[in-house]
């Protein structure tokens, strides 16, 4: 099984979702408004979307910005955190890679 | 003019809104103050507070939050003051010192007369905007992060620390996994676990590597110490609690030694460890996860007083358990550190838990807004600082990491994440005499060269290679946050609409002892 959000119904803190919808690499992904783009894909069960140098998978770690593990690029923008940055309706998130052989391993 | 305010009025910036430094900003403000508040996030608390994103609408956020209305007060209280300006989403990228010989702006800045704090680069807003603020005195309460000692397969997705399952159950609402460890050494495990349940998890077994000699020893000794710390070893009794209302086993001595999977955690090995943490042979047992969460302890966040110049201290002072690479940020009785006009508060001083904290950022921003040092006030939060300094250096006491962990890795494992430096390769750099000197070693074996420049290795690092690299070593980050060419390029911009001066009369420091 996987990670996911907690169901608002059920909710203590009584929240009042609004739904949003982000890509990843061109695939849909449904969130909620507040949450970072990490949240969002965790939520819908994603647990990596980065690959290390080797190409082993990288998702979250730390959750508070501190690791790295979790850069993607937004809107063309490289290198974002996506355990910091909040989803916006219609962000078009792109996976890096630093694995060897690829254009894209420059570091941040 | 950059940064400057419009006011005659003592000018505080204050670094962080966790704890120490809401606390700082509000007797700040009480002294008199002009103040800047900065944080990462979005909202105010740093982590002991993390609030749900203001989005999510929720009608009772308090019920995931210990002492959530006393927070909320002081948030209203500094937030809504009319000298308070406060820098969401915005972080220091860099200070730079006054007094430095290499620096170059030193003729240009007005006033500079190398005796105040340093210049505080701030990077704000999306997209981010250059700013630079110019204050009188400088609070720095940045905090701590999970500290986690590598294991083998530390590095699959699935393995979080304990900080992140805690965040995202707290501030996101996302549990990480269905069936969920929770492992390592310290009280904050018990509060993560709480939240986990809380979320929907199966929490399976919570793993404190800590033996029960050493615990009873920490816990139980000098009992009225505990006394004088009750709102906080009552939080603790009541994550407790929570656990053994769902029969969540506690079990010490017990260590996560290896997480496996096809490219995400299934199962890790758990295995008995003696009170030097080496694994007791045949004592191994695998246990099915979809997640596990990990802490050992934390790491102070070193970047911005090292940029600072200001004396660390190593642990060992008040713990002799301590490892040779915790060191902290020195301090007098007013929380002032070795350089002029710079205070530092929370975490950063030594991890002491929020009440500590919140009475450390309390004197910090007093003193630092020119607040009478003898005030009547002043003196109850010291000794209220004493006390949680205190119960920290117990609690410290009863989880030292114990010295043999590292047989818990083979020569394959990854010690650097970024760079996936190898357990052979820290080794083989600390004994090739070409290799000893620190940064030789970096560049021979990349570990701490990654994307997060050895938040999360160095330590551990600075640890396998002994006596090699101690100290500020693995905390010296002249530039404390990633920053685009193109934004260094801009020119920096004033900040965003600085607040006229208000008649708000003076009044005596607040602290809340909950």
């Amino acid at each position: 099984m996987s990670p996911r959000l907690v169901p608002a119904g059920s909710d203590p803190a009584g929240r009042r979702d609004r739904p949003l919808t982000i890509t990843v690499d061109g695939d849909p992904y449904t969130g909620v408004a507040g949450q970072t783009l990490a949240g969002v894909l965790l939520a819908a069960g994603r647990t990596s979307w980065r690959q290390a140098p080797s190409g082993a998978p990288r998702g979250v770690f730390c959750g508070i910005g501190v690791c790295f593990d979790c850069l993607v690029t937004v809107n063309d923008e490289r290198d974002v955190r996506a355990c910091r940055r909040r989803a916006r309706d219609g962000d078009a998130v792109t996976t890096q890679s630093r694995a060897t052989g690829e254009r894209d391993g420059q570091r941040p | 003019m950059t940064g400057e305010p419009v006011t005659g009025r003592r000018h505080v910036v204050v670094v962080g809104a966790g704890p120490a430094g809401l606390a700082a900003a509000d007797a700040a403000l009480a002294a008199g103050a002009q103040v800047t508040l900065i944080d990462t996030a979005e909202r105010p608390g740093g982590q002991y507070h993390r609030m749900l994103p203001e989005a999510y609408g929720a009608t009772d956020p308090g019920v995931l939050q210990h002492g959530y209305r006393s927070f909320d007060r002081r948030v209203r209280r500094v937030l809504g003051h009319p000298r308070c300006s406060w820098w969401a989403e915005s972080s220091v990228w860099a200070l730079e010192r006054r007094d430095a010989p290499d620096t170059a702006d030193v003729a240009h800045v007005p006033g500079s007369a190398g005796d105040g704090p340093p210049l505080v680069h701030v990077l704000s807003g999306t997209p981010r905007r250059r700013h630079v603020l110019e204050p009188d005195a400088l609070v720095l309460a940045a905090g701590a992060h999970d500290r986690v000692l590598p294991f083998p397969g530390w590095d699959l997705p699935g393995v979080y620390t304990a900080g992140a399952a805690q965040a995202l159950a707290k501030g996101e609402r996302v549990a990480v996994g269905d069936r969920v460890a929770v492992a390592g050494t310290g009280p904050f495990l018990l509060p993560v676990a709480t939240s986990l349940l809380e979320a929907g998890s199966r929490v399976l077994e919570v793993l404190e590597a800590g033996r029960p000699g050493a615990l009873a020893g920490g816990w139980l000794r000098r009992p009225w110490e505990l006394g004088s710390q009750l709102g906080k070893s009552g939080e603790l009794l009541s994550y407790a609690a929570e656990l053994g209302r769902h029969r969540v086993p506690y079990r010490l001595g017990r260590a996560v030694v290896e997480a496996r999977g096809d490219g995400r955690v299934e199962e890790i090995v758990t295995a008995r460890v003696r009170a030097d943490w080496s694994v007791v042979p045949g004592s191994e047992r695998v246990v099915a996860v979809d997640a596990v969460c990990v802490g050992h302890g934390f790491t102070p966040r070193l970047e911005l007083p090292v940029a600072a110049g200001c004396a660390l201290r190593p642990l060992s002072a008040e713990s002799p358990a301590g490892s040779p690479s915790e060191v902290f940020v020195e301090v007098d009785g007013d929380q002032r550190t070795s350089r002029p006009g710079v205070y530092a508060a929370g975490e950063i001083t030594g991890i002491a838990g929020a009440p500590a904290s919140r009475a450390e950022g309390a004197v910090a921003g007093w003193i630092a807004a020119g607040g009478a040092p003898e005030s009547r006030a002043l003196a109850t939060l010291r000794a209220n600082r004493d006390r949680g300094r205190a119960f920290a250096a117990r609690l410290a006491a009863a989880h030292p990491i114990g010295r043999n962990w590292p047989g818990w890795l083979r020569p394959d494992t990854v010690i650097c994440r970024c760079e996936e430096t190898t357990y052979a390769a820290v080794c083989r750099s600390a004994v090739d005499p070409t290799r000893t000197e620190p940064g030789v070693a970096k560049l021979a074996t990349r570990a701490g060269l990654g994307p997060c420049q050895a938040r999360i290795c160095g330590p551990t690092v600075a640890e396998l290679r002994r006596g090699g690299d101690t100290g500020a070593g693995p905390h010296h980050r002249p530039v404390a946050e990633p920053i685009r060419l193109g934004e260094l390029a801009r020119p920096p911009e004033p900040p965003p609409g600085s607040s006229e001066p208000s008649a708000h009369p003076d009044s005596p420091v607040e602290e809340s002892t909950s």
